[in-house]
């Protein structure tokens, strides 16, 4: 397995060849059950001895408190939004994610760049200019796509917790009450998700099944990969082939 | 200069004007900014001031960032235009379809010339800011190092740490520090000059001097926008 590449400019000051770990998203719309799988895949990657971190949206040191503020009062602007979650990103690739592959860690983020990018050309942003912008971005290993149509999701959400005002795209908003913003924004974010997944060769999980038997997938494609990653010689990180 | 894909394309036309000003820290130019607004008001014009790092929703981001230490440079970069997004979005570009005279101290090539002597790459950071209006006309106050460092070391010895760029560990001693970073800082804006045609201004002259040169440079882009802005 190559060294990690980025996908434009790179991190100012971090050589990608000091990174033996690796970098695995978890990607899919809100309510499709991405955190559970994370769960699931941490266990079992822990069970054959490998050493698991994790990340998410909003988790950095730096602007998670800003962007939960911002959040309850609506009152930052949408390009500002679409930056202010660069920025929390940006802090967890920095202070998270490359730590720990440079420590031969397995990361595993639910979610990446990509459901920021769709978030953000939902709202307006043009395409090239916010995928620019994630060009300081590692490339990941792999990128699973838990994918279901926007019916799904909606029926899952009525079961468990309900539709949240900002997955529901209520500050846009697309529709006239959270069932139909919802129904209208989580299509266009799945529609855009669909083209960054061809672009940025995703492993589509058609998450229409069992918890476990998507689990099963997951794990098995994750630990197969890891494998063929293995140095035979020192065992030990990723290698250049 | 309007290259599509980076700063310098967003040329939609308003009813406003907006003026900004660039400079090194002790170039005079915020001395500059402020008398220019007293007199735009003093005849009639409505004039919005816009500050650098000034949202009020992203500057606590910002602050403890700083304080805190936790700011790379590419954090420091994202932040920052994030806060100047917010004020895009939400009062520049407002007051400016409302046919305002906007007054920005501090604008886009702050951010090119800081980041980039951080070690950002400076063909990213322009395409960051794509969104940003273009300015009617931008002002740099050129002004020597050593003049621009006597201003500030004599007048207010407390330094912060990202201002000196204490981050890019170029001294240990923060004033020497300070010295390194701002010839750097220089060194950018010298670069934009050409590259944007930014309007240049000696600060080396008297205040008074430099004022009247400002005012005779934007006025041929005024009269006919207070009889706009004055139609009911």
């Amino acid at each position: 397995m190559n060294a990690f590449e980025s996908l434009g400019i790179g991190i100012p000051a971090v050589d990608p060849s000091e990174l033996t770990g690796w970098l695995i998203v978890i990607e899919g719309p809100d309510g499709v059950g991405r955190t559970t799988h994370v769960d699931l895949l941490r266990a079992h990657l822990e069970r054959q001895g490998y050493a698991v971190a994790e990340t998410g949206f909003t988790r950095s040191d730096l602007a998670s408190r800003g962007i939960r503020r911002a959040k309850q009062g609506n009152t930052l602007g949408s390009n500002a939004f679409n930056l202010f979650y660069a920025t929390d990103f940006a802090d967890r690739l920095e202070h998270q994610i490359v730590p720990a592959l440079r420590s031969g860690f397995v990361m595993l983020t639910d979610r990446y760049i990509y459901s920021l990018i769709a978030r953000a050309i939902v709202r307006g942003a043009e395409p090239d200019w916010i995928k620019k912008v994630y060009g300081f971005s590692l490339k990941p290993d792999a990128v699973f796509y838990l994918r279901v149509e926007v019916g799904e999701l909606a029926r899952r959400l009525i079961y468990s917790r309900g539709f949240d005002y900002w997955e529901s795209g209520m500050d846009l908003p697309m529709g006239e009450d959270l069932y139909d913003s919802f129904m209208h924004y989580q299509k266009r974010l799945i529609d855009e998700l669909d083209v960054l997944s061809r672009e940025f060769s995703f492993h589509t999980i058609d998450a229409t099944r069992s918890v476990e038997a998507i689990s099963e997938e997951l794990c098995s494609q994750v630990s197969k990969l890891l494998q063929t990653g293995r140095s035979a010689e020192t065992g030990n990180g990723r290698v250049s082939l | 200069m309007s290259t599509p894909g980076t700063y310098g394309s967003n040329l939609k036309p308003y009813a406003g004007r907006l003026f900004i000003v660039e400079g090194i820290d002790g170039s005079g130019k915020s001395t500059q900014l402020t008398l220019l607004a007293q007199w735009l008001r003093s005849e009639g014009y409505p004039v919005v001031f816009s500050e650098w790092n000034s949202s009020p929703i992203v500057k606590a981001t910002t602050s403890r960032g700083k304080k805190r230490r936790l700011l790379t440079p590419l954090t420091f970069s994202l932040i920052h235009a994030t806060d100047f997004s917010d004020r895009v979005e939400r009062e520049i570009v407002p007051s400016l379809k409302a046919g305002a005279i906007v007054l920005a101290d501090r604008y886009v090539y702050t951010a090119f010339a800081r980041d980039v002597a951080r070690g950002v790459d400076p063909h990213w950071v322009r395409s960051l800011y794509r969104f940003a209006p273009v300015p009617t006309r931008a002002f740099y106050f050129r002004v020597p190092l050593e003049i621009a460092l006597k201003r500030i070391l004599g007048g207010r010895p407390k330094l912060k740490w990202y201002e000196a760029g204490m981050d890019l560990m170029l001294h240990g001693d923060i004033q020497e520090s300070y010295r390194g970073f701002q010839s750097m800082i220089l060194t950018e804006y010298e670069r934009q000059v050409q590259e944007y045609g930014l309007t240049i201004i000696d600060a080396t002259r008297p205040v008074e001097v430099q004022q009247r040169e400002l005012r005779a440079a934007i006025r041929p882009y005024l009269p006919e926008l207070r009889e706009q802005a004055l139609v009911p």
